[in-house]
């Protein structure tokens, strides 16, 4: 019963994530473009038109072509970013998946740890980052701290949710051919969690590049966060909108790369 | 042991006891199934039929009792025994093919492709090897569930209410089916149901087990011959049958409510 709502929770969460681009007819497409098309420009008219200045709110065209000048200048920022949020992420989604499937093996463990999880999760680790910058200096290794204790508490926890679906039947199933704990994990728990470990790493992905972002505002001289301070300062608003564009782009290439995981992978939940 | 007509005991219960806690699941259950025969259980919900059937696979160990499979006591699943659950129990995600695969992987072990492809034509899924369970209807994943079961070639198959799920027509083609493949075959089967029609159909004994706690109360041989027809199905003599195993468990009933009281 209970396994049932929690498996349709799943299912409805995966369904929510591929509502988007799935089953677009041309006239969707159609009407998507144009509506682009006039809230971008009828942004670009209304600014001109009430000549609102650059340091409010520079006009689109303003901010690409701000940002095609300076795309020289930001790209190793870029690289920076994606470095840290990289290896912040694989770091503490590795952990966090390993530990997930270690303690949803423990119930009693689990019932235990689970509050400091709690804590993890809802602490914004970007409190972290001054305080790990006066052990760690302003290299790679704060930022990279502080993406692997953002991400992982939140890919722990769904991957989680998703080792708990334990289906007796399947389990016995597997049993009945002789199958060892291992076998057990790898050909029945790991599949069954795949899910909810692939909304654990899209949502754990998002809020790494939020904490890689937040971390290089606060300290250390590159990075992207490092750009946005740095434009503002200089109060120029269309290289500053630009690195805003860039980490909506990346932002939304996370969601992306995990719905097509998950259409691959995980289809069968839907 | 009864060494009668229908070959020597293959599978052979004895004294069966289960206890959750102080509750007995199963209690001094006894009962053998001789080979290349087909035994049912019948009895009412919570009876501990699916119990008795863990116990017989080696799934679910006994409190006291044994089950012993030609001559060896069984304490932990065993290759020549299969077991068809009471829901198609495939994996979800994994196509048909790869469902039936599955047994192999575990085990290691090449599977036999020919067999395969024999089975898969037999119970009409050639030309799905590709598809997931959520493609298929409930009949055809029961079937493929079979087809999975029977692929170790096992000497022993275990069904629990395999057919509970399904329309009455689609349960009636799948007892046949099941019929087919006993006649090729000759698996020895152990069919659980809470179909008293379903039983007589398939079974050359019927068990008839009460609950709280399980015990075997009767257990009634049913000696028609197979193919079974309409025209026997409908006969006086299955008829007969049906009444005393309904009387059977109606009489449980009677009597626990007359405990309750
Ligand atoms: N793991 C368990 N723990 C406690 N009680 C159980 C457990 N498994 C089964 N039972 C109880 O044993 C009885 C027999 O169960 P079961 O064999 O599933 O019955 P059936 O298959 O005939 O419906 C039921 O009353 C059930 O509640
Ligand atoms: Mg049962």
């Amino acid at each position: 019963m209970s396994k049932d709502v929690v498996g349709g929770k799943v299912g409805k969460g995966l369904q929510s994530l591929s509502t988007f681009g799935s089953g677009t007819t041309r006239l969707e497409v159609f009407a998507i473009i144009a509506t682009a098309v006039i809230v971008i420009g009828g942004l670009e008219l209304a600014l001109r038109w009430f000549e609102v200045p650059l340091y409010i709110l520079p006009p689109p065209s303003a901010i690409v072509k701000g940002l095609i000048k300076d795309f020289p200048l930001i790209l190793p920022h870029l690289g920076h970013t994606l470095v840290v949020l990289l290896s912040g992420f694989a770091i503490g989604a590795g952990v966090g998946m390993f530990l997930a499937a270690l303690i949803t093996q423990f119930p009693f463990a689990e019932k235990i740890i689970a509050p400091y999880i709690l804590i993890l999760v809802t602490t914004p680790m970007l409190a972290l980052v001054p305080l790990l910058i006066l052990r760690f200096g302003f290299g790679y290794e704060p930022r990279i701290i502080a993406v692997a204790l953002a991400s992982g508490p939140m890919v722990m926890i769904n991957s989680a949710t998703g080792f708990r679906r334990v289906d007796a039947n399947k389990i016995a199933l597997a049993r009945s051919y002789g199958a060892s704990t291992l076998q057990i994990f790898w050909k029945v728990r790991a599949p069954m969690a795949l899910p909810m470990i692939l909304v654990g790493l899209m949502i754990g992905a998002i809020f790494g590049l939020l904490t890689a972002v937040g971390s290089e505002m606060v300290g250390g001289g590159f990075g992207l966060g490092n750009r946005l301070t740095t434009y503002s300062s200089m109060i120029r608003m269309p290289e500053f909108f630009g690195v805003v564009l860039i980490l909506s782009f990346l932002g939304i290439l996370i969601y992306v790369i995990f719905f097509l995981i998950g259409k691959k992978w995980a289809s069968w939940e839907t | 042991m009864g060494q009668g007509v229908l070959g020597a005991t293959t599978l052979s219960v004895k004294a069966a006891t289960k206890q959750y806690g102080d509750f007995h699941a199963l209690k001094d259950c006894s009962l053998d199934v001789r080979a290349k025969t087909i035994v049912s259980i019948v009895g009412p919900s919570g009876c501990g039929k699916t119990t008795l059937l863990w116990a017989m696979s080696g799934l679910n160990p006994l409190t006291s009792g044994e089950v012993i499979l030609d001559g060896t006591p069984i304490t932990r699943p065993r290759p020549e025994v299969g077991l068809v659950f009471q829901e198609a129990n495939l994996l979800p995600w994994r196509n048909l093919m790869d469902n039936i695969l599955f047994p192999f992987e575990i085990k290691g072990q090449k599977p036999d492709r020919a067999w395969i492809d024999h089975l898969l034509e037999r119970v009409s899924l050639k030309g799905f090897e590709k598809s997931f369970p959520n493609e298929l209807s409930g009949g055809m994943q029961q079937r493929a569930s079979i087809v999975r079961a029977l692929s170790l070639q096992p000497s022993v198959l275990l069904m629990d209410e395999p057919f509970g799920a399904l329309d009455a027509f689609t349960r009636e083609e799948m007892n046949q089916l099941v019929e087919e493949i006993w006649l090729e075959t000759k698996t020895t089967i152990v069919f659980i149901t809470h179909s008293i029609e379903e039983a007589l159909f398939l079974s050359d004994q019927v068990v008839v087990l009460t609950p709280r706690p399980g015990r075997v109360l009767n257990i009634y041989d049913v000696p028609f011959e197979r193919p079974r027809t309409l025209e026997i199905m409908s006969s006086k003599a299955v008829f007969d049958l049906t009444n005393r195993i309904k009387a059977d468990i109606y009489s449980q009933h009677t009597a626990r409510r007359a405990a309750a009281e």
